[in-house]
């Protein structure tokens, strides 16, 4: 790129012309200058603000250990969904009939009902089932346990929420497995492959670079939905808040605290996401774009040129598949 | 090994309402180099594919080395072979496809290895080196560590012959191999498939370049609206065609 503007060969005068006002750009930004400083006069002058507590309470004991217990909850959960929803997927995309139409109804009845739902279903489990036993189907038992010394609360949200996400993954990698060309199959078949086998050795590692991008959307979306974990009684980040503000009222310096730390880890999820993507985006364009990192080392901050935009043809990992 | 390779009876194959194979008899004998010409529509890739059971005959009967394809016959009733007997019977029919299919996220060795190992459980060694022999018999030496992505049509299409070739087959269907190629690349492929015919394969090759058919093929079957409508040496079938389609379809493409 430098040498470029070293050895520039003798250019035509370029046209000078009076550029084309546009006041409405100045309007517009001045409104939002106005809210903005609005904004940020909030933020330092509300008392209920209170950002003494807020310093007090972010690395606090307890949100803390929500803010683990969270994370527990997302790997977690995500492993169930995505382990169900290949499963799931395979179920669907397989020959028998009784196979498909159950995992059918599965992801029906789970994309069907809210999540919030589920989890406060799990959570009443033993209302339902009461005791879980092993033994023949219809005739005799041999072991039985007690449904609430097995579904404890944190039981029930990674069900909940597990369960819940499998019925999305399993379309996510349904559609990433038919993306895959069918000449891969027969082909494989033609060498002597069976079933089983090229799906493992040649169709799922193509899937691959379709399913991945969209789970990591999920996996960022399924960090938030954990607070919902809170309303079972499960201490995560955002219920170890509320058991702080409902002792001493500091709801919003608190509510600020858990939200900060969300934003924090979806960025750290985000960045993973990106690289994530471009790692699998490999094949399938002969050249990878710039990491941030790449093209701000590469920009050149003496030159006043205008450059032609690059052209931005990256998604934004928020962008989400729902 | 008898001395037919491939003996077709009687096929008959539907699509829904679409008689696409309608009575299919023939001979292929072991070393033979048969090839298949015919209008697009006329059946030829789908008999291809019946040979090696990529489809089902819907009657007739199939043997492949003196073994029904895809059946097992037990007194007067047929039974369904398993999956696992179809790839077994698969492992010795090569195939190369129109569109390559090669795999895109295996290099060409790896591509040329992946199914001795997968599928024969041969050792990685043994493998290698058969690998790299049969892509240096392609001319493809300094393309093992290429992706797909990175070699032309004619490369790929050369590796898919040599990764047909890794398991060894006795017979070697190919659909259409150069059809997808640019011209000047169509010389390699042809070269490739040349040497193996001269080294004994027997073939059975579904293809548009009548050169190819005239000078390699020891035998040529003209077919249209799903049957064989003329079979006999390429040389006489090409300059003096006997039916008035295969007439007409020569006219267009010669």
């Amino acid at each position: 790129m430098t040498e470029t503007d070293t050895a520039e060969p003798v250019r035509p005068e370029t046209i000078k012309a009076v550029p084309v006002r546009h006041p409405g750009r100045w309007v517009s930004g001045a409104i939002v200058l106005v809210l903005a400083a609005m904004l940020v006069h909030m933020l330092f002058t509300n008392p209920n603000l209170d950002w003494s507590t807020f310093g007090k309470y972010f690395f606090e004991h307890g949100i803390l250990k929500g803010l683990v217990a969270t994370l527990e909850l997302t790997v977690i959960a995500m492993a169930i969904g995505i382990v169900g929803g290949v499963v799931l997927a395979l179920m669907r995309l397989s020959a028998n009939p009784m196979l498909s139409s159950a995992a059918w109804l599965y992801i029906w009845f789970f994309r069907g009902t809210p999540v919030l739902v589920q989890l406060i279903f799990w959570f009443n489990i033993k209302a339902l089932i009461g005791d879980i036993s092993l033994g023949i189907p219809f005739g005799p038992t041999f072991i039985t346990w007690d449904v609430n010394s097995l579904v404890t609360t944190f039981v029930a949200a990674i069900l909940g929420l597990g369960l819940n996400e499998a019925a999305y993954m399993s379309e996510i990698v349904r559609a990433g497995i038919l993306s895959v060309d069918e000449g891969q199959t027969e082909a494989s078949q033609a060498l002597g492959m069976r079933r089983l086998k090229i799906m493992r050795r040649i169709v799922l590692p193509q899937a691959m670079r379709v399913i991945i991008p969209p789970t990591g959307n999920e996996t960022i979306s399924m960090l938030k939905t954990t607070s919902l974990a809170s309303t079972v009684a499960f201490t995560e980040l955002l219920k170890a808040g509320e058991d702080i503000f409902n002792a001493n009222y500091k709801t919003i310096p608190l509510l600020i605290v858990v939200s900060v730390w969300y934003i924090i880890v979806t960025s750290i999820l985000s960045v993973g996401q990106y690289y994530l993507e471009r790692h699998y985006g490999r094949g399938s364009s002969r050249q990878l774009p710039p990491t941030p990192l790449q093209r701000l080392l590469r920009m050149n901050l003496t030159s006043f040129h205008v450059r032609p935009p690059v052209p931005s043809a990256q998604r934004s990992p928020e962008g989400g598949i729902r | 090994m008898s001395e037919i390779m491939v003996k077709a009876e009687g096929i008959h194959k539907f699509y829904g309402r679409l008689h696409v194979l309608a009575g299919i008899d023939l001979e292929v004998e072991t070393g033979e180099v048969m090839c298949v010409i015919g209008p697009s529509g006329s059946g030829k890739s789908t008999f291809l594919r019946c040979i090696n059971h990529l489809e089902k005959i819907d009657s007739g009967r199939l043997w492949v080395d003196g073994h029904l394809v895809g059946y097992r016959q037990r007194g007067e009733k047929l039974h369904e072979m398993r999956e696992s007997e179809v790839a077994r019977q698969r492992q010795d029919i090569g195939m190369v496809f129109q569109r390559f299919n090669l795999f895109p996220h295996m290099t060409a060795l790896e591509n040329v290895m992946e199914a001795p190992i997968q599928v024969r459980g041969e050792s990685r060694a043994v493998v290698r080196e058969r690998a790299t022999a049969l892509l240096e018999q392609v001319g493809l030496s300094d393309k093992m560590s290429g992706y797909p992505s990175q070699l032309s049509g004619g490369q790929q299409q050369r590796v898919a012959i040599a990764r047909a070739l890794a398991m060894e087959p006795k017979l070697m269907l190919f659909d259409e191999p150069t059809s997808a190629l640019d011209p000047e690349l169509v010389g390699d492929v042809l070269d490739v498939m040349r040497q193996l015919a001269l080294d004994g394969m027997t073939m059975v090759v579904v293809t548009h370049e009548m050169g190819f058919a005239r000078e390699v093929g020891d035998s040529l079957v003209f077919m249209d609206g799903g049957v064989i409508v003329e079979k006999g040496l390429p040389r006489e079938v090409l300059a003096e065609p006997k039916h008035r389609r295969t007439q007409d379809f020569l006219s267009k493409v010669l």
